[in-house]
């Protein structure tokens, strides 16, 4: 497999730049990631202020997009990168979005911690919801991690995940609906959940989306909309 | 002998301070990267060694030129890009210590045979230069020398059509129209070149060899240039040696690079832009030589 490396240019301060704004990035990528798990934190402890905090934060995230993005513009306009620097810049401008998605989603989280704060009781599926949580912070983080090393094998084994986490929140789905089914009472409160798990899953494409950037950065191959078993063999 | 032709070995020696030949580094790059052939191609280079004197500045380079597409060739100075270029139509001729061994063909037939009339090979493969260079006449004459030259004209309103004709495919007949009596030398630096490559159409080539167009020009001036070479593409092969890797994005289908005299990687010039296979490729676009 390739390596890369942003470094290297005859023009250092093209070096400066394109590190910054990797740098930017990863601490875009290390608020969203903190979001998720208060967001998730604040739904399943039913914690208002946790839940405010994500709210808040969202405007963060938002403003780490515009500047990023900005960042990007420019470079394209000044530098007019090539190869592996045109893949970065690209990259970076797509990874973000799904990054501020990620936020708008976790800032979903917090807005129904928020709701759902005063409630007393704990329903049983908030084991499951937490299972899901988990595995979706471990995508992030292992994706985040990925893009941050520019590791294509780490990529790739992150993606594959995306399957388990989709039959997962079917699962959890269906399992939420036997509960509105045996008592409507519960449907209020398990349409909410639903909305988190919803979240959660939505979370897992965009890391999942950001996996499949960092091997289009590195291999300069494009794998979205392919199966596992066609990615293997793009990548062969 | 043209500067760059001197400048491998200078390169060289700040490149790689160790004690390796250039035949060692040469032969270290390995194969060239990419299809060097092409379907029905109109100009063939097969297996060329160029020298001069006692000191190589091409190794064993293959590669196709296609009818209707540019094909621009990058590197850094004394890459030998020029040298290839200037192969093509036999300028090399002209440099006494200049020597080139393998197969170039034109349309299949061998450019370095002893049938070929270099004379004849320019009118059909024809060049144009880095600089400028219209002949100190006037604007008309400048563009029917060749043709008469070649007798290309059967008298004297041909001979106009010829002329008109050429500045119209240059994109600069509007602009002169006028003042067709007028010193060639009279006009800025971007009507000039247009002038010369109106002056190399004029000829009825079947190539048409740039050697830099562009790079003693301003932004428009070239902009227009780049304009011109995608109109001329419909009825030509083109082959560019340029500097400026925007404009070899901007105006080339294939692109062709070199180093140290080798041909490292040829490919469509989306490809190399975006996804170049050979690291030396990558760190050249990518600004990370020397």
């Amino acid at each position: 497999m390739r390596t890369f490396n942003p470094e290297g240019h005859t023009a250092h301060a093209f070096d400066v730049e394109l590190n910054d704004v990797k740098h930017k990035v990863m601490t875009m990528g290390g608020l969203v990631e903190s979001m998720v798990h208060n967001g998730l934190q604040a739904v399943l402890a039913m914690d208002e202020s946790l839940g405010l905090q994500v709210m808040e934060d969202d405007h963060q995230a938002n403003q780490f997009e515009l500047d990023i993005d900005e960042d990007c513009t420019r470079i394209l306009a000044r530098r007019q990168p090539a190869a592996s620097d045109l893949r970065l810049v690209i990259t970076i401008i797509k990874t973000i979005t799904d990054l501020e998605r990620i936020g708008d989603e976790a800032e979903k989280l917090g807005r129904i911690g928020v709701k759902l704060s005063g409630e007393s009781n704990v329903p049983t599926y908030y084991n499951d919801l937490h299972h899901l949580g988990e595995h979706v912070k471990g995508m992030l983080r292992d994706a985040l991690d990925a893009f941050t090393r520019m590791d294509v094998e780490a990529a790739f084994h992150t993606a594959a995940r995306d399957e388990a986490i989709d039959k997962e929140y079917a699962n959890f789905s269906r399992l939420l609906i036997s509960h509105m089914m045996e008592n409507p009472a519960n449907i209020s409160h398990a349409l909410d959940v639903s909305w988190c798990a919803r979240s959660l899953e939505r979370i897992a494409d965009h890391a999942c989306n950001i996996c499949e950037y960092v091997i289009y950065l590195v291999e300069g191959k494009d794998i979205r909309h392919s199966n596992l078993d066609e990615m293997r063999k793009k990548l062969l | 002998m043209n500067k760059e032709n001197t400048v491998p070995a200078l390169d060289l020696e700040q490149d790689t301070p160790t004690e390796q030949t250039i035949e060692e580094i040469v032969a270290s790059l390995g194969d060239t990267v990419g299809q060097t052939r092409v379907d029905n191609p109109k100009m063939s280079v097969s297996n060329v060694d160029v020298f001069y004197a006692d000191k190589q500045a091409i190794f064993g380079v293959d590669l196709d030129i296609a009818n209707n597409e540019v094909i621009s060739m990058i590197g850094p100075s004394g890459c030998g890009k020029s040298t290839l270029l200037r192969c093509l139509n036999r300028m090399n001729d002209t440099i006494p210590i200049c020597r080139v061994t393998g197969d170039i063909t034109l349309d299949g037939e061998g450019i370095y045979s002893k049938d070929t009339d270099p004379v004849l090979l320019r009118a059909r493969v024809g060049m144009v230069f880095q600089k400028p260079n219209p002949f100190p006449k006037s604007i008309y004459e400048n563009v029917a020398y060749g043709p008469r030259l070649h007798g290309l004209n059967r008298n004297r309103a041909d001979l106009d059509d010829i002329v008109v004709n050429s500045l119209r495919k240059a994109g600069i007949y509007e602009e002169v129209k006028n003042r067709l009596d007028d010193a060639g030398t009279s006009l800025s630096g971007g009507q000039q070149q247009r002038l010369c490559i109106a002056r190399t159409i004029a000829c009825s080539p079947e190539v048409i060899l740039m050697d830099e167009p562009c790079s003693a020009l301003d932004p428009i001036a070239t902009a227009k240039i780049e304009e011109l070479i995608d109109e001329l593409r419909e009825n030509y092969a083109i082959a560019i040696v340029t500097h400026s890797m925007q404009q070899a994005a901007r105006v080339s289908q294939r692109t062709a690079y070199f180093h140290l005299g080798k041909l490292v990687e040829v490919g469509d010039t989306d490809t190399i832009f975006t996804n170049p296979r050979h690291e030396l490729t990558e760190n050249y676009i990518t600004g990370r030589f020397g």
